[in-house]
C-alpha cells in the first residue's frame, strides 16, 4: 500500500526515519518515516491524534524522538530545542499564531535576530526593513504598533514572513489557513509558490482538501501514530484520501458494526424541536449553520477535523461568542447567551477535552457530580449534604460508575468512569438537550460500549442528543440523522437509510464546486463565499455577543 | 527614513482602523504616571512655598535615590511576568555587608555586597528557571532568609558596623548630586538594556507569551536566571550605597521596600502580568510616589505615616484599575 519512493536518501532535504515517541504509555509515533524533497510542497494529513503534531515537533526540535533519526540534507541531526532547528534552517508556522501580541510588529518579525549596530539593536533599520518585508506579503501597516492591533490573518502573515526570513531550507506550516480570509489564503499560496521557486521545501498541514489539491505536490497520510500512505497527491483521489485518513475502506464496510448502539431503542418525537439553531456564525469558524434536534433523537454532526463541529456546539451553549444566528429551546429564543443561561434553559454540553474543560481532578466523585447542580441543592446558600448524597448515589448506580466510594478522587478513576462522572454532572440538571463532543474518545472499549448504550437510553427517555464523533462507526450507528459540516458550513444532510459510511465519505470528499462555498482555491471565483464571510459583520444583525461569554 | 507608514486605506490590509480609544489607551498606559507627576508638581509648586525649594527637592532626591534602584531591578523582573520579593531584605543586607566591608577597605565595601547579591540572585533565578518554582515562593524565601542572615551576622542587631569616617566609600552616598548621578546612570543603562538589546527583547517577549518565546528560539531560561541575578545585584548595590550614605549598616531598614518597588513599577505603566513596560515609566513611578510622600508629610504630618501608605495603596488600586480598563480597550475581538 505504501508507494515506493525511487529516490536515494541523498535527494531529501529533510528525512525522519523510524521515529518512535511515547507519552505516558501512549504511542504517539510508531516507526514513522517521512521524507521531504527540496522545492516540494508536501501535505501532511491525518485526523486528531494521528501523530502529525508530534512528528512536526520532532522535526522542529520541540520533542526528541525516543528512537529514530532526523536527517537534514543527509546529515543526522539531534535538535535539542527549537533554536537549534531554526539555526539549521527549519522554521515553523504554528496554527495558533505563536508571537508576542504586546510587542511591536517589527519586534515580532525580528525577535532574536534584530539588526544591531555597535552591539545595540538598530531600531530604525529594523522598522524600515520590517515595513519593506511585510509589504511583500501584502501587509501595509505601521510596524511600530503592537502585533495585537492586527487581525489574525495579518498576524499569520507576520509569522510567515518571520519563518521565511531566517534562511529556511524547510518551512513547516501547521494549519496556516485556519484563521485566514480567502484573499489572504491566495497571498499565502503565492508565497508558497515563491518558496518553491527558491528551492525551499514546505510541509503543509491542513484539513482542507481543496487547499491540499491546490498547492501540494506529494502527500503523507498518518493514522494512529503511523504513516499509512506516501505518494504524489495528484494520483490520489479525494475519496481514497479521506478513507485513508479515517481508516475506512469503502469496499469493506461491515454489515453490522461493533458499537453498542441500537437506534431502534429510541425514536424521534414529532412536533416542536427541543433545539433549533438558525444561521449560527462564529468569526472564521462557523458560517450560517442551522440545525435542529427533536426529543428522542440523536443527531450526528459529521465532518473532518477543523470543520467547525465543536465550535458549533460551543456556539449553541454560548461558550463561544457568535457573530450572528439564533438558538431556540422548545420554541423559546435564548437571548442571553452564556453557558449558565444555556444550562438554565436545559442545554448542556459534554466538552471534548475531559482534562482541561471537564473534571476537577482533586475533588471527589460526589463533588464533581453535584458541582453544576449546587445552586439547586442548596437552601439559603447552604448545600444540602443529604440531597447531594442522594443524587450521587442515584447516578453512580444509573450510569454504573465504578468508584470505591463517592469520596474517591475523580483523578483516580479510569477515563471511561471520569467521562460518566461528567455525564452525571450534566444529567442531574435534568437537561432537555445534550451536546456530546467526542464522548468516547480516549476511553477503553468496554466503557465505550457502556457510554454508547447510555446515549441510546437517554434518547429513549426523550432527550435530544447532538453527537460529535470522529469515530465514523460511532457516528453512523449512533445517529438517526447526520448533519455534515465542512469548513464551518453545512454541506449535507443524511437521514434514515442514507446514514451509511459511503454516504458520509462521499459527502466529506465532495469537491468544492459540488459543495457550494469554499473559496480557498486561488483562481476560483470567490465572490459568493467572500460575501458570506463578511456577512456576520453586517450591521443589521442583532448583537448577541456579550463580553462575559468567554 | 524612507519607510512610509502605509495604513489601512486599501481594503486588503486587514488592519482595522484604530478607534480614538485604541490609539490613546497605550499612551495613557505609558505616560500616565508622567502626566500625573507633572500635574502634582505644578499644583504643589503653586500652592506651597516650601515644595519647590532646593532643600526640599534635594531631600526628596538624595534620600530616596538609592532605593529607586530596587524599582529598576523590579521593572525587569515584572516585565518577564515574575516578581522579586527579596529585594527589601537584600537592601538591608547589602547595607550591612557594605558597612562591614568598608572596615576592610573600599573595594571590599563595594564587592562584598555585589557578590552576595549576585550569588543569591542567581540561586533564585535557577530555582525559578530550572526547578520551575513559582517566583513568588522562591523570593519569599529570599525575603525571610536574607533578613535572617542579616540578623545572624549582626548578632540580632546588637553589632552595628560603622563606615570609617574618612573612607572613600562614604563619599559615594554623600550629598544630593552623587547619589542622583549614580542612580541616573543605572537607569539610563537599564533603559538601554531593555529597549536596545536582544536580552531586553527576550525579557519582554517571555513576559508577553512565554511559550511563543520558547518556540521562537529565544534563550528564555538563561534570561530568567539573568533577570533575578540583575535584580539581586541591584538591590544589594542599592543597600550598600544606602549604607554609605547613612554611615552604618542599619538593620531595621528595608522592610516593605519590595512592595514600594512593585508599586512604583506598576504605577509607571508596566503590566504586572508582564510583557509590557518601560524603565522611563518606572522613573515617573518612583518620582510620583516620592513627591506624594513628601506632600503628605508636609500637609498631613499630624496623621502620621500610616496615612502615606493608605494613599499609596489607593493610588496603586486606581492605577491597576486603569490598566485593566485600558488593556480591555486595546483588546481586539
Amino acid at each position: 500500500m505504501v508507494q515506493q519512493d525511487l529516490d536515494t536518501p541523498g535527494d531529501f532535504v529533510l528525512e525522519v526515519a523510524g521515529a518512535n515517541k511515547t507519552f505516558a504509555g501512549v504511542h504517539a509515533l510508531r516507526g514513522v518515516d517521512f521524507a521531504l524533497r527540496p522545492a516540494e510542497v508536501h501535505a501532511l494529513i491525518g485526523e486528531n491524534g494521528a501523530g502529525k503534531s508530534t512528528l512536526i515537533k520532532v522535526m522542529t526540535g520541540v520533542y526528541r524522538p525516543d528512537s529514530g533519526t532526523v536527517r537534514l540534507a543527509g546529515r543526522a541531526r539531534d535538535f535539542r530545542n527549537p533554536l537549534e532547528a531554526q539555526a539549521a534552517g527549519i522554521s515553523t508556522i504554528y496554527q495558533e499564531v505563536n508571537l508576542v501580541p504586546l510587542m511591536s510588529i517589527a519586534r515580532n518579525l525580528y525577535l532574536g535576530r534584530e539588526p544591531r549596530r555597535f552591539g545595540l539593536v538598530d531600531v530604525a533599520r529594523m522598522n524600515r526593513e520590517a515595513t519593506e518585508v511585510l509589504g511583500r506579503y501584502g501587509v501595509h501597516v505601521d510596524v511600530t504598533r503592537p502585533l495585537r492591533s492586527l487581525g489574525l490573518g495579518a498576524q499569520q502573515m507576520v509569522a510567515l514572513a518571520r519563518a521565511v526570513q531566517i534562511d529556511a531550507r524547510v518551512v513547516i506550516m501547521d494549519e496556516p489557513t485556519s484563521s485566514l480570509e480567502p484573499r489572504e489564503v491566495d497571498t499565502l499560496f503565492s508565497v508558497i509558490r515563491d518558496l518553491k521557486e527558491q528551492g525551499i521545501a514546505v510541509v503543509y498541514v491542513s484539513h482542507r482538501l481543496d487547499e491540499l489539491y491546490a498547492v501540494c505536490d506529494r502527500v503523507t497520510v498518518m493514522r494512529d501514530g503511523a504513516v499509512v500512505h506516501t505518494g504524489a497527491l495528484a494520483e490520489l483521489q479525494r475519496l481514497r484520501l479521506v478513507s485513508l485518513m479515517l481508516g475506512r475502506e469503502m469496499s469493506t464496510v461491515r454489515e453490522k458494526g461493533t458499537t453498542a448502539f441500537d437506534t431502534e431503542r429510541h425514536e424521534r418525537r414529532e412536533g416542536q424541536p427541543t433545539l433549533r439553531a438558525t444561521n449560527l456564525s462564529v468569526r472564521h469558524r462557523v458560517h450560517d449553520v442551522s440545525l435542529d434536534v427533536h426529543p428522542g433523537e440523536v443527531v450526528g454532526l459529521g465532518g473532518l477535523l477543523g470543520a467547525g463541529r465543536s465550535e458549533t456546539a460551543k456556539a449553541i451553549v454560548g461558550a463561544l461568542a457568535t457573530d450572528g444566528g439564533t438558538v431556540e429551546i422548545e420554541g423559546r429564543a435564548m437571548h442571553r447567551r452564556s453557558p449558565a443561561a444555556a444550562i438554565r434553559a436545559g442545554v448542556v454540553m459534554l466538552a471534548e477535552d475531559r482534562k482541561t474543560e471537564g473534571i476537577i481532578p482533586n475533588l471527589s466523585v460526589r463533588e464533581n457530580i453535584s458541582l453544576a447542580a449546587l445552586p439547586r441543592l442548596s437552601r439559603a446558600g447552604l448545600v444540602s449534604q443529604a440531597k447531594q448524597d442522594e443524587i450521587t448515589t442515584f447516578f453512580m448506580k444509573r450510569l454504573r460508575i465504578k468508584a470505591s466510594s463517592p469520596d474517591q478522587k475523580v483523578s483516580d478513576l479510569s477515563g471511561g468512569n471520569q467521562q460518566k462522572v461528567l455525564l452525571a454532572r450534566w444529567l442531574c440538571l435534568n437537561p432537555k438537550v445534550l451536546l456530546l463532543d467526542e464522548p468516547t474518545r480516549g476511553i477503553d472499549v468496554g466503557a465505550k460500549a457502556e457510554v454508547q448504550a447510555l446515549i441510546d437510553e437517554l434518547a429513549g427517555d426523550g432527550l435530544g442528543v447532538l453527537l460529535i464523533s470522529s469515530d465514523l462507526e460511532e457516528l453512523i450507528e449512533g445517529s438517526d440523522r447526520v448533519v455534515i459540516l465542512k469548513d464551518g458550513r453545512v454541506v449535507g444532510h443524511l437521514a434514515d437509510e442514507e446514514v451509511t459510511e459511503e454516504g458520509l465519505l462521499d459527502a466529506l470528499a465532495t469537491a468544492p464546486e459540488e459543495a457550494e462555498g469554499e473559496a480557498t482555491v486561488p483562481g476560483s471565483s470567490g465572490e459568493t463565499p467572500v460575501a458570506a464571510a463578511t456577512e456576520p459583520a453586517a450591521p443589521s444583525e442583532p448583537a448577541p455577543v456579550k463580553e462575559n461569554q468567554r | 527614513m524612507t519607510s512610509t507608514v502605509l495604513t489601512t486605506a486599501q481594503p486588503g490590509a486587514d488592519a482595522p482602523r484604530p478607534t480614538l480609544g485604541e490609539r490613546i489607551a497605550p499612551q495613557i498606559q505609558r505616560r500616565g504616571a508622567l502626566a500625573v507627576l507633572v500635574l502634582v508638581v505644578v499644583i504643589a509648586s503653586a500652592t506651597s512655598d516650601t515644595f519647590a525649594t532646593w532643600s526640599n527637592v534635594s531631600s526628596i532626591l538624595g534620600n530616596n535615590a538609592f532605593v529607586w534602584l530596587l524599582a529598576l531591578g523590579m521593572t525587569f523582573v515584572i516585565i518577564t511576568g515574575g516578581i522579586d520579593l527579596s529585594v527589601g531584605s537584600m537592601y538591608a543586607l547589602g547595607g550591612v555587608l557594605g558597612a562591614y566591608g568598608s572596615t576592610h577597605g573600599t573595594w571590599l565595601a563595594v564587592l562584598l555586597p555585589l557578590a552576595v547579591g549576585a550569588a543569591w540572585g542567581t540561586i533564585q533565578g535557577l530555582l525559578v528557571a530550572r526547578a520551575r518554582m513559582a517566583p513568588f515562593i522562591v523570593t519569599l524565601v529570599g525575603l525571610l532568609g536574607l533578613r535572617g542572615l542579616m540578623q545572624a551576622i549582626t548578632d540580632e542587631g546588637a553589632t552595628t558596623y560603622l563606615v570609617p569616617r574618612h573612607s572613600a566609600f562614604r563619599s559615594l552616598g554623600a550629598g544630593t548630586w552623587i547619589p542622583v548621578l549614580i542612580v541616573a546612570v543605572f537607569f539610563a543603562l537599564g533603559a538601554l538594556l531593555l529597549t536596545r538589546t536582544r536580552f531586553g527583547a527576550t525579557l519582554t517577549a517571555m513576559g508577553g507569551n512565554e511559550n511563543a518565546a520558547l518556540l521562537l528560539g529565544l534563550p528564555v531560561a538563561r534570561a530568567k536566571v539573568l533577570v533575578y541575578l540583575l535584580s539581586g545585584t541591584l538591590a544589594a548595590a542599592a543597600g550598600a550605597l544606602g549604607g554609605a550614605r547613612l554611615g552604618s549598616g542599619v538593620t531595621t531598614i528595608g522592610i516593605g521596600y519590595e512592595l514600594t518597588a512593585i508599586a512604583s513599577v506598576v504605577i509607571g505603566g508596566t503590566l504586572l502580568t508582564g510583557g509590557s513596560g518601560s524603565v522611563s515609566g518606572t522613573v515617573s513611578g518612583v518620582l510620583l510616589l516620592a513627591v506624594i510622600h513628601n506632600l503628605i508629610d508636609h500637609y498631613f504630618s499630624q496623621y502620621g505615616s500610616a496615612f502615606t501608605d493608605t494613599v499609596n495603596g489607593a493610588f496603586l488600586a486606581v492605577v491597576v484599575l486603569m490598566q485593566t480598563l485600558l488593556s480591555r480597550t486595546q483588546q481586539l475581538e
